[in-house]
């Protein structure tokens, strides 16, 4: 009912369907559904050359402007920026024929769970990681637009942040072309829709608060900077980032690199207690103080895991011997 | 191809016309003349009004437009993504066109082989960013949409925010309907900005009956005047006015 916009929106694969491509001939196993989006639903799929991530929608125009900026990310690509393009191609269904295009295959966590489950001080590591793939983007004349946390991948280890769904990126100096809401400055009233660096800054911003606050919150009718500004000092994770998130949400950063040195120093000096751990991975990935970490980390979430249902039989051992203890108690009484 | 101006109706109601001429004549009349109707059904949470929503797909089909139906709260977003939709099906209908006088009949975008297409959508991209954009809003202010109005009002002003990011120019003109004496009220006259908005609805006493199709025709002699009395400013104008989708 709510996808009225589209004309059809029939496509739909099953495990195990193959699709063949009309022009080029490659065919994929589906073998699960990884997502949906708002142009079409995105495929696990096995091919010749290995796994791969399918994305078939009914709308020919929209796929094709997808896979135009994978094409354009794949000439900047140094390392990783965005997955990488394998092949455009249309196939026929029963009901009409459906473009597509494949994709490298990013297999990760989300970001908010992964931050939930290894920590707060991941947040800004994440955001600096980010930061310096967005400068590079930026330096070839693009904007990401649709920056958010469902849009983003940690991958690993080692751990590294990795966009996977890059539609929503606009050419500088272009209206941004997909946004969501919450982490859209127009929608805060704090700057407009163009597209230019501060704009995916404003939403490394946004990712951060979003990581404190994992449900979200509305704006306000007016004011809300200040509104965003004391939610960030209601957070001790956040609030050491405080300077520099009130310079992005202002859009004082022209640059990604700038925010990016700013929130580096700040993970540097944070709270004592933190500090050993938080200091590790700032730059690059060294592989090497990263893995105990994690080893440590999982070891910590298995020893609480195990105590939970313990502690719940203790207790309730406990209760059952007080209640025994009680009728007796009763019962001599009555006796 | 010179670049030409798009003009689109953005009607916002939550239901059924009852005065008046029927809206999907007057919709596919104001298709004729190369404006676009795009309906937004903005739909009560605890209730599902399934009559007032099919008038709302069929009203944009025949006005050759986009319909979306939305609760209240996501109306934002809506907005201004119904109309950047409405925006390039129209481009894309005109370079379709194009293209079928270059590889002749029958054929599209989706004939085309996947290598070539890029081009085409960077085309259609190209004049959606800079193309001059009028809108004729006409918003349904009878009884049951009062409690909606406020959000109606935001969404405008998101849509302003969103639109004036392009580099091609934007004019909005506002009118309600029912109005207090007449069928339709005008708000606002042709400016390139909503950010005027603040107020506006408040002066509105929704009530009465809901002149869907004269609404709409008034949208359409609004347009036809202007195109009229700046027929030679936009003499140069491709066959937009034609393409119908």
């Amino acid at each position: 009912m709510r996808d009225q916009v589209s004309k059809k929106q029939g496509c739909n694969l099953t495990p195990g369907e193959t699709v063949i491509g009309r022009w080029h001939g490659n065919r994929y196993r589906v073998i699960r559904e990884l997502g949906r989006g708002a142009t079409g639903t995105v495929y696990l799929v096995s091919s010749e050359k290995g796994q791969a991530a399918l994305k078939a929608g009914s709308d020919a125009m929209s796929i094709t402007s997808e896979v135009n900026v994978l094409q354009h990310f794949s000439k900047v690509q140094g390392e990783h920026l965005g997955p990488s393009l394998f092949d455009v191609d249309d196939f026929t269904a029963a009901d009409g024929t459906y473009p597509f295009y494949v994709m490298e295959y990013i297999e990760g966590e989300e970001v908010i769970p992964f931050v939930q489950k290894r920590g707060v001080e991941w947040s800004g590591i994440l955001a600096v990681q980010l930061l310096g793939d967005l400068d590079r983007l930026h330096q070839a004349g693009w904007i990401f637009g649709d920056l958010k946390p469902e849009n983003l991948l940690v991958t690993g280890p080692p751990y590294r942040v990795r966009w996977f769904d890059v539609g929503g990126t606009t050419r500088s100096g272009r209206a941004i072309k997909e946004f969501t809401e919450f982490f859209d400055r127009g929608y805060w009233g704090l700057g407009g829709r163009k597209a230019d660096p501060s704009y995916d800054l404003f939403a490394v911003a946004m990712i951060l608060i979003n990581s404190a606050f994992p449900a979200r919150f509305e704006r306000r009718e007016k004011d809300n900077l200040s509104l965003l500004l004391k939610k960030t000092a209601e957070r001790p994770a956040l609030k050491q980032f405080a300077p520099v998130i009130r310079r992005a949400l202002t859009g004082k950063y022209k640059e990604a690199m700038e925010m990016r040195k700013d929130l580096m120093d700040r993970i540097g000096t944070g709270s004592p207690r933190r500090e050993r751990k938080a200091a590790q991975p700032q730059t690059g990935v060294p592989a090497a103080p990263v893995i105990p970490a994690t080893r440590k980390a999982h070891r910590k979430v298995r020893k609480t895991l195990r105590k939970t249902p313990s502690g719940i039989v203790e207790t309730l051992l406990v209760a059952a011997f007080l209640l025994l203890g009680y009728g007796l108690y009763l019962f001599v009484q009555i006796m | 191809m010179s670049k030409g101006t798009l003009r689109q109706v953005l009607l916002l109601t939550d239901g059924c016309s009852n005065a008046g001429e029927d809206p999907t004549a007057i919709a596919a009349l104001a298709k004729e003349h190369g404006i676009t109707v795009n309906v937004i059904g903005i739909m009560e949470e605890s209730r599902n009004g399934s009559q007032g929503l099919k008038e709302v797909e069929e009203i944009a089909l025949s006005g050759g437009g986009v319909s979306q139906i939305v609760y209240a709260r996501q109306l934002s977003q809506t907005v201004q993504m119904v109309t950047r939709k409405a925006m390039t099906q129209t481009i894309q209908g005109v370079v379709n066109k194009e293209l079928q006088q270059i590889l002749g009949e029958d054929h599209e975008l989706e004939d085309l082989a996947p290598a070539k297409r890029g081009q085409v959508v960077e085309v259609v991209d190209d004049l959606g960013e800079t193309m001059d954009l009028e809108v004729v809003i006409l918003v349904d202010t009878s009884a049951s949409m009062t409690d909606k109005l406020p959000m109606v009002q935001e969404a405008l002003v998101d849509l302003s925010v969103s639109l004036r990011s392009r580099t091609g120019g934007n004019r909005f003109a506002l009118y309600s309907f029912p109005g207090r004496r007449r069928d339709v009220e005008k708000q606002l006259g042709w400016t390139p900005e909503l950010d005027s908005l603040a107020g506006v609805f408040k002066k509105l006493t929704p009530g009465g009956l809901t002149p869907t199709g004269p609404a709409l025709q008034e949208a359409l002699r609004i347009f036809r005047n202007r195109m009229n009395t700046s027929e030679d400013r936009w003499d140069e104008r491709s066959g937009l006015e034609e393409t119908g989708m």
